[in-house]
C-alpha cells in the first residue's frame, strides 16, 4: 500500500438475518451517501478529524441507524445518547454521554476536546456546555421514533419471559403477533445483548479516516442498547473500547457494549500493531477472534498508509468503505 | 510467586516542604490500609474484596481525595467516581457523577455484579444505590472545610487545578503545603496469580459538573488481566489519551516485558508531572513509578518486602522521606 486516503463507515454489528430487503437497501443507501460525500471531501484535502464528524453527523441525522434520530430507548423510553471522538495525531480525545437534547452528540464531543479543558462531559454538565457552546437543541422527542418505541415494547417482553436464553419464544408471546421472536441461524437462537436478534437492534454508527498526509482519526455515536438502565454508559464514548487513534491507525467498534469494554477493543487492535508488530487486518483479527470470549462485536479501522480493514463476529455488521485507489464497497454480511 | 499488594493515595507537585500534620495523617492512612490489605491477604480473602476493602478505607478518609474528602466541582458539589475490575473474568464496573454515596468502589461492584452492565452514572448511578440500599448521606457529608479552601483558591487562580502538576511557589496563596489531592487505589494478588484492581476519586477542583476522568475508564485509570493489576493517578485528560493502565498489561502480554519494564515504559511516555501508578503482577512482583514530584504509596509482598513513601526513593536505595 503506497498511502493516500482511506474511510470505513459501519452502522452497527449484528443485524438480524430476516431484515426485510427493503430495509437492507435503505441502509446500503445511507451508507453509500456517506463514503461518496466523506470520500469527496478527502479527494479535496480535508483533514480526517473533520471528515469523520462530518460523516458521524450525517449518520445520527438519519433516523435508518441507532444514533441521534432513531437512537434506542432507555428502559424509561427516554433518549440517551453517547459519542466520541479521537485525533490520532497528538491523541486528542473527546467524549460525551448520557446526551439527551443535542441534536448532534459527535460534534459536541469534539467541542469538548476543543473548547474545555477536560475530556468527557456527561449528563446534565454536558447539556449546561452544549447550551453555552450554542450548539443545535431539540426536544428529547426528535430523537424517539415510532418503531424504536414499538422495539421496546417487545425488548421488555423478552426480557421478562426469558429466563433462560436457551429456551426460544413462541409468537404466542409476543406482542408483534405476526413476526416469530425466534432468529434462527444453524439451529441456534441468536442473541446479543441478552436479545434475540429480531429484537436487538444494532445501535451505534462510526466512521474512521486516514487523509492524504496520513493522520488518522475515528468517531462513534450511539443511542446505547435498547431497554438500558438509565444513566448507562457503554463502549462508544470511552477511548480505548468503543475509539481509538493514533499516528499508526483510527478504529472504532459496535456490538456488545460491555464485551468491548472488557476487551478494551479499540486500544488493542492499535496495541497490536504497536507492541506485537501486527499488520492492520492481522491486528483486527487477532482482536476479534481473541479478545471478545463470548462477546459479540464487530470493528472497522484504518492505517496511517491508506489500509483499511474490518472484522466481526456477529451476523452481520453494516459497513462500507472507500480508498483513494477507487474501491468502493458498501456490504452487510 | 506469592500475594502482593500496592495501594496510592495519589500522584502529583507534593511539596517536599509538607508540614508534618499534614503529612503524619497521610502516612498513618497508608499505614492503616496496607496492615488492613496484607492481613485481608494472609486470610486469603480474594483480590477483589481485597482491593475493595482497601479502597473503602481510603475513601472513609477525608485527608484524600476520595468519599468523604473529596475535591469540589466548580459548583461547590462534590462528584465521585470508581471503577473495579476483576483480572480473572475481565469483569469491571464503573460509576461516576455520586454525590451521596458513601463508597463508590463498593457501588461499581454491584453494578458489576448486580446488573448486566459495566457502567453507570449520575442519576441513574443515583438510582441503582439506593435501589440496592447501600450507606447513603447527605452531600454535604462529603465535603471538607480544605476542599472549600482549595475550590476558592482555584477560582481565584481562574484555572483548573490539576492533581499535583502545578508549580508550587513558596509564597503561592492556593498552597498550605496542601496541594496532595489525588485519587485512591489499590491492586492486588494471591499466590494463586489472581489480580484485581480498583481506583476512586472526587476528580479535580474545580472541574466542570459532569467532567468524568481516567479512573472510571477501563483501561485508562484502572485495569486488571490475567497479566497484572493496575491502578492510575495523575492528569486524567493525559491518562486517557495514553490507555495508561490497558498498555502496562498489553505491553506484557504483546511485547513481553516485565511488570516493572511495562509500567517504566508507560510512565516514561506520559508528559512530565502527569502520572503515577501502582500495579502487581501474577508472580506478585510490585511496581510504583511516577513522574511527578511525589505520590502517596505503599506496597508489600509475601516475601516480606513492605514500603511507605511519597518521594522518590534516591540512588542509594534511601527514601527521601526518611532524609527529612
Amino acid at each position: 500500500m503506497v498511502g493516500g486516503w482511506a474511510i470505513a463507515v459501519h452502522g452497527g454489528a449484528g443485524v438480524d438475518p430476516a431484515l426485510p430487503v427493503e430495509r437492507q437497501e435503505e441502509a446500503r443507501r445511507v451508507l453509500v451517501r456517506c463514503l461518496t460525500a466523506g470520500a469527496a471531501a478527502l479527494r479535496a484535502g480535508a483533514l480526517a478529524l473533520d471528515v469523520v464528524e462530518m460523516v458521524v453527523r450525517e449518520l445520527e441525522t438519519d433516523p435508518v441507524f441507532n444514533s441521534g434520530r432513531g437512537s434506542a430507548l432507555t428502559r424509561k423510553g427516554t433518549v440517551e445518547m453517547e459519542a466520541s471522538i479521537m485525533d490520532g495525531r497528538g491523541r486528542r480525545c473527546g467524549a460525551v454521554s448520557g446526551i439527551s437534547t443535542v441534536k448532534n452528540p459527535v460534534s459536541l464531543a469534539r467541542l469538548v476536546m476543543e473548547r474545555s479543558p477536560h475530556s468527557y462531559l456527561a449528563f446534565d454538565g454536558a447539556e449546561d456546555f452544549a447550551r453555552k457552546q450554542g450548539v443545535e437543541m431539540v426536544d428529547n422527542s426528535y430523537f424517539i421514533t415510532e418503531e424504536n418505541l414499538g422495539m421496546l415494547k417487545l425488548a421488555k417482553a423478552a426480557n421478562s419471559i426469558m429466563f433462560d436464553y436457551r429456551v426460544p419464544l413462541t409468537g404466542a408471546d409476543s406482542c408483534r403477533a405476526s413476526a416469530g421472536l425466534v432468529a434462527d441461524v444453524g439451529g441456534e437462537l441468536q442473541m446479543m445483548n441478552g436479545l434475540p436478534i429480531s429484537i436487538y437492534a444494532p445501535e451505534t454508527v462510526g466512521c474512521v479516516v486516514v487523509d492524504r498526509a496520513g493522520r488518522c482519526a475515528a468517531a462513534t455515536s450511539t443511542g446505547g442498547l435498547m431497554n438500558k438502565m438509565n444513566g448507562r454508559i457503554g463502549d462508544s464514548p470511552l477511548i480505548g473500547s468503543g475509539t481509538y487513534a493514533c499516528d499508526a491507525c483510527a478504529v472504532s467498534c459496535t456490538g456488545e457494549g460491555e464485551a468491548i469494554i472488557r476487551s478494551t477493543l479499540a486500544r488493542d487492535v492499535a496495541a497490536l500493531m504497536e507492541y506485537k508488530g501486527l499488520g492492520l487486518q492481522e491486528a483486527v483479527d487477532y482482536a476479534v477472534k481473541e479478545r471478545l470470549d463470548e462477546g459479540k462485536a464487530g470493528l472497522i479501522a484504518v492505517g496511517r498508509n491508506g489500509e483499511v480493514a474490518m472484522g466481526f463476529n456477529t451476523v452481520g455488521m453494516f459497513r462500507g468503505c472507500a480508498t483513494e485507489e477507487g474501491l468502493m464497497e458498501v456490504a452487510i454480511w | 510467586m506469592g500475594w502482593a499488594i500496592a495501594l496510592h493515595g495519589g500522584a502529583g507537585d507534593i511539596p517536599f516542604s509538607l508540614p508534618e500534620e499534614r503529612r503524619a495523617p497521610r502516612e498513618a492512612t497508608l499505614r492503616h490500609c496496607l496492615d488492613l490489605g496484607v492481613a485481608a491477604l494472609r486470610a486469603n480473602r480474594p483480590p477483589l474484596d481485597v482491593v475493595e476493602l482497601v479502597v473503602r478505607e481510603l475513601e472513609n478518609s477525608p485527608c484524600y481525595n476520595a468519599g468523604k474528602g473529596s475535591v469540589l466541582t466548580t459548583a461547590g458539589t462534590v462528584e465521585m467516581e470508581a471503577c473495579i475490575m476483576d483480572g480473572n473474568t475481565n469483569n469491571c464496573g464503573a460509576v461516576s457523577g455520586l454525590s451521596t454515596v458513601v463508597n463508590a468502589i463498593s457501588l461499581a461492584r454491584l453494578v458489576m455484579e448486580k446488573t448486566p452492565h459495566i457502567y453507570l452514572a449520575f442519576d441513574g448511578a443515583e438510582a441503582f444505590a439506593r435501589e440496592q440500599g447501600v450507606e447513603i448521606m447527605d452531600p454535604s457529608h462529603f465535603i471538607t472545610p480544605e476542599n472549600i479552601e482549595r475550590l476558592k483558591n482555584a477560582k481565584e487562580a481562574n484555572r483548573v487545578q490539576i492533581d499535583y502538576t502545578q508549580p508550587i511557589k513558596a509564597n503561592s496563596t492556593n498552597d498550605q503545603g496542601d496541594s496532595q489531592i489525588g485519587t485512591v487505589g489499590c491492586v492486588a494478588v494471591d499466590n494463586h496469580g489472581n489480580l484485581a484492581s480498583a481506583t476512586s476519586t472526587g476528580g479535580l477542583v474545580n472541574k466542570m459538573v459532569g467532567r468524568i476522568g481516567d479512573t472510571p475508564i477501563i483501561g485508562s485509570g484502572t485495569y486488571a488481566n490475567s497479566f497484572c493489576a493496575v491502578s492510575a493517578t495523575g492528569k486524567g485528560e493525559s491518562i486517557i489519551r495514553a490507555t495508561v493502565a490497558r498498555d502496562v498489561a498489553a505491553l506484557m502480554e504483546y511485547k513481553g516485558l516485565s511488570l516493572k519494564e511495562a509500567a517504566a515504559y508507560v510512565v516514561e511516555k506520559v508528559p512530565k508531572g502527569n502520572v503515577g501508578l501502582v500495579a502487581v503482577s501474577a508472580n506478585g512482583e510490585v511496581t510504583m513509578p511516577f513522574n511527578t514530584t511525589g505520590m502517596f504509596r505503599a506496597c508489600a509482598t509475601e516475601e516480606g518486602y513492605s514500603e511507605i513513601a511519597i518521594w522518590p526513593v534516591d540512588s542509594n536505595g534511601i527514601s527521601e522521606d526518611s532524609q527529612k
